[in-house]
């Protein structure tokens, strides 16, 4: 998607604000009034990429439906770190109930503010990646073959962290965890196993499916602004990197995301009813190696060009795919 | 108040995150800085740079100007004849191209002229102060000194103030209604000037009632060499040959000019004869084009307009109309004389091989150290050895440009109101510099820089209208805006965006933020996402 480009100014395009924008041109994350829909004091790891995507998301929610908005959330990070009973970090209307089904409680909560005729009320689930592409994926299915009118965000940190790191079919190939050691003949996960939730969400034909990233605020701002009106299921993507999870350091992890997205690792677009709209062109771009090298779960490989050949290869085969780069 | 029922099995209300306060996990802790930008730790007028795009990237020119104005009264000047070093240091020059710092200034010197902005004096400290020389340095301090109250004389041999900017720098590089509408403004602190006169008694001016003289007598006197000559041609110094062209008649030239030397003044006198309608205009220097003390735009300025340059020459004798030189080549960095001998043909030969200070009537005073070169010697505090002198500008030893000379007039002027109030002046400590390497350049965009329009080659060579042409102000206002803020807040928001705890509050356009410690836990991403690096990360200490 095409986020706004500001009329010359140094930063501004790219930065989160800017003091010599208008208010109307800032984004949501800069202005004093924003929501902070997820509170100070919550249990986030420090420089948390999932606490940050969050706020951004769902703030931006908060904006476009002027506040009239109900979250449902998945079990995981997200849910443990914000709401440890009796208190949460969460300043909106919020319910949990277990770790799969959120996409099916959202529909619930959809259906009851219809009968209640609460049209204006907009309903939100999100959950983490096993929550949303292994655990909550037979729930997430139904309800975009139903067309539920429920915009379903996905944060995307590549592994069950909540119970320590544990592999989901959204782990990246030789990423280290919990479950896939860097030991054996392939070590880290498998290459060829696992899914890309967002082609599968395009593959059921709903109205909007996008992907996003916490590196790219004004992208992620803007597909939330979007999919808010948009009437039948929704589906956001959002790479959150996890400093915890991946070994990278608590303050790169939006330097982290931003190599995914430069690399073409992790392809940033936008669909409607199954087909490519928009797709983010790469800036600046860089190798898989520099993305790799930020972070411990792939240590294991750095010392081995034929395993980041396959990796750079993937990336490759995203940027032809998804049409990452500029025409020249 | 009663609260209402709890739903089944709920047996707490809801409470707020906000109770746990994980500011105590922090290891490390943001802090909001003031790093030192390369452009201001270059300008040898101390000028924070920075500073003043800041004003001028949200149009308040006004006030761009009025910090331009704390270090330095001439942005209209020095936006055209410095040789800004501060773009040389400008941290865009690892992205694209330096910010065209100078072309700015001048957008803000012209538009005060224009606006007629003016200076204030300050109130009356009861002192008073003697300034020998009108040039650049003279005059910074004149202004720094009525700033700050005391009254002011500038004793000048000449006819007019200025110094060199007026009988040096050729008006096609600096108009003169520039020069003295900078130079009237300063006047009009009621600063005192006397013209035609000749210093050459300091004491008898302290007698007179000075509490304190500061000297900047520039440095006038036309350096010499042997040369044999027999009828030789026409000779002229390029300092009188520049100062000629203030005068009511143009100075005589022949048809064909030879200028020996390889600096400014050279390059200046060659093409100020071009301009004269001279036929040929050559310049004979002994190095070769990398190792002259002129910039190579100036050079490069002077072939466009049809000048000749003859590097690694030195002139061997001169006749009426020819002047045999040398080929020279250099050997390891020294030069080495060929012997293979060239005759050209020339009428008239300016000398531009250096100048010297004027300063035999110093020595009369107790302390003061003369060099050879006629350089006075100046401490840290721009004294000289007698109490209550000072000394700045191409008189002393330093490199001799118009803003160094500024730099040591404003320097002088802090010393000399120490001296006056009997207090020691302390300078405030500079901060660390802003590196490159702390930028987040990934948050930049791409700009490439704004370039001036030259007068076409035509007119160059034969009148002395202005060649450079300013930036008319949306161009100025977006190459200040190419700036990279380096090291200081310059409110994109980045940090109060990025920080997953909202640890960061906004106090308001202008403002800046603050960082809420009660809930920073250190993670440093404000610190490795501020794009222009003004956010310090230092160790929480127990
Ligand atoms: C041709 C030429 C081109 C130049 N171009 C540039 C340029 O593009 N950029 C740049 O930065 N620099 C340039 N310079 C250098 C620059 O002009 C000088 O460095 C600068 O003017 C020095 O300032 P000052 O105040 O020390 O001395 P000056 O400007 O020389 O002023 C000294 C003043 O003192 C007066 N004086 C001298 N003796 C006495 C006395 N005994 N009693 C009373 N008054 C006295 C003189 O009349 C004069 O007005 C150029 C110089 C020349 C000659
Ligand atoms: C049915 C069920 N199985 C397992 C768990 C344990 N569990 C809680 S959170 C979590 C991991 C969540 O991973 P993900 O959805 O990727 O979210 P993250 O914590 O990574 O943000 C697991 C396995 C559970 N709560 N319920
Ligand atoms: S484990 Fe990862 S996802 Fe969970 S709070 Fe820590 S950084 Fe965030
Ligand atoms: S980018 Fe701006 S602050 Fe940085 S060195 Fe250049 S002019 Fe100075
Ligand atoms: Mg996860």
């Amino acid at each position: 998607m095409e986020s706004k480009t500001v009329k010359f100014y140094q930063t501004g395009t790219f930065t989160v604000g800017n003091r010599l924008l208008s208010e109307e041109e800032r984004h949501v994350q800069a202005s004093a009034e924003r929501t902070n829909s997820l509170n100070s004091g919550h249990r986030a790891c420090q420089g948390c990429g999932e606490a940050l995507g969050a706020r951004y998301a769902i703030d931006a929610a908060m904006k476009a439906t002027n506040g009239q908005l109900v979250a449902v959330n998945a079990t995981g990070c997200l849910e443990v770190f914000s709401t440890p009973y009796p208190e949460t970090a969460w300043q909106i209307p919020w319910l949990h109930s277990v770790f799969g089904n959120a996409p099916a409680v959202a529909d619930g909560v959809a259906a009851a503010l219809r009968v209640k005729g609460k049209k204006n009320i907009r309903v939100v689930a999100q959950g983490g990646d096993g929550g949303t592409v292994d655990i909550g994926f037979g729930c997430l299915s139904g309800m975009f073959e139903r067309n539920a009118d429920v915009l379903y965000i996905c944060y995307d940190n590549e592994a069950y962290m909540n119970t320590g790191v544990q592999r989901s079919g959204a782990t990246p190939p030789s990423a280290r965890t919990a479950t896939t050691q860097a030991v054996g003949v392939h070590p880290g996960n498998e290459f060829g196993v696992g899914k890309f939730l967002p082609r599968i969400a395009m593959a059921h034909r709903i109205p909007f499916v996008a992907t996003a990233s916490v590196a790219n605020l004004h992208d992620l701002e803007e597909k939330v602004r979007k999919a808010i009106p948009i009437q039948g299921a929704r589906y956001i993507h959002v790479f959150v990197p996890c400093p915890l999870g991946w070994g990278s350091l608590p303050q790169h992890t939006l330097k982290v995301a931003r190599m995914a997205m430069e690399s073409g690792l992790f392809p940033i677009f936008e669909a409607e009813y199954g087909k490519l709209t928009h797709s983010y062109k790469i800036r600046r771009q860089v190798k898989v190696e520099e993305y790799l090298r930020l972070q411990k779960r792939f240590a294991h490989i750095l010392k081995e060009p034929a395993t980041i050949g396959l990796l750079q290869k993937m990336a490759d085969a995203n940027i032809a795919e998804f049409n990452l780069m500029e025409e020249k | 108040m009663k609260t209402p029922p709890r739903p089944f099995a709920i047996t707490l209300d809801p409470g707020s995150s906000m109770h746990n306060l994980t500011g105590s996990w922090r290891t490390m802790r943001p802090v909001y800085s003031h790093f030192l930008p390369p452009c201001n730790q270059a300008c040898p007028a101390g000028e924070d740079i920075q500073q003043w795009l800041y004003w001028a990237e949200e149009g308040k020119y006004r006030e761009a100007w009025e910090e331009i104005s704390k270090n330095n009264p001439f942005p209209a000047i020095v936006g055209r004849v410095c040789y800004h070093p501060c773009e040389m240091g400008c941290n865009r020059n690892k992205l694209d191209l330096s910010v065209n710092i100078h072309a700015i200034e001048r957008f803000l010197g012209d538009l005060a002229i224009e606006k007629k902005w003016s200076f204030k004096a300050g109130a009356d400290s009861g002192k008073h102060v003697a300034i020998i020389g009108g040039g650049p340095s003279g005059l910074t301090a004149a202004y720094h000194l009525r700033r700050l109250g005391h009254q002011v004389s500038v004793y000048d041999a000449g006819p007019k103030a200025g110094g060199m900017m007026r009988f040096g720098i050729p008006k096609y590089r600096l108009p003169r209604e520039i020069l003295d509408a900078e130079i009237e403004r300063i006047e009009k602190m009621g600063v005192r000037f006397e013209f035609n006169r000749t210093i050459d008694d300091v004491d008898a001016l302290r007698k007179g009632g000075a509490d304190a003289v500061f000297i900047a007598i520039g440095a006038h006197l036309n350096r010499k060499t042997e040369i044999p000559a027999k009828d030789a041609c026409r000779i002229l110094g390029a300092t009188e040959f520049l100062r000629e062209m203030e005068g009511a008649e143009p100075p005589k030239i022949g048809r064909r000019v030879a200028v020996y030397g390889g600096g400014n003044t050279a390059m200046d006198a060659a093409r100020t004869a071009q301009r004269l309608g001279a036929d040929e205009v050559m310049v004979i220097y002994r190095r070769d084009r990398e190792h002259m003390k002129a910039h190579d735009f100036e050079a490069q300025e002077a072939l466009d307009e049809g000048v000749h340059i003859h590097w690694l020459r030195t002139i061997k004798a001169i006749t009426e109309d020819s002047i045999t030189v040398e080929e020279m080549k250099l050997e390891g960095g020294t030069l080495v004389p060929t012997g293979r001998e060239e005759t050209l043909s020339a009428d008239t030969l300016i000398m531009a091989i250096g100048q010297n200070v004027s300063s035999e009537f110093l020595k009369k005073l107790p302390g003061v150290e003369v060099r050879s070169d006629g350089t006075i010697g100046v401490d840290a505090q721009m004294q000289t050895g007698a109490p209550g002198v000072f000394a700045g500008g191409d008189m002393v030893p330093a490199e001799r440009t118009v803003t160094n000379a500024i730099g040591h007039g404003k320097k002088a002027a802090r010393y000399i109101d120490a001296y006056l109030q009997g207090t020691p002046y302390t300078h405030p400590e500079k901060p660390p510099l802003a590196k490159f390497d702390a930028l987040n350049v990934w948050y930049y965009t791409d700009a490439s820089r704004s370039r001036q329009e030259m007068l076409d080659r035509v007119r160059r060579k034969t009148g002395f209208e202005e060649i450079v042409q300013g930036l008319d102000e949306e161009t100025a206002k977006f190459e200040a805006r190419r700036c990279l803020s380096c090291g200081n807040c310059f409110e994109c928001d980045n940090c109060f965006g990025v920080c997953p705890d909202n640890a960061v509050i906004k106090l308001g356009t202008g403002k800046g933020y603050k960082f809420n410690l009660d809930y920073c836990k250190g993670c440093g991403l404000c610190v490795e996402e501020c794009p222009c690096g003004c956010i310090d990360f230092v160790p929480e200490v127990k």
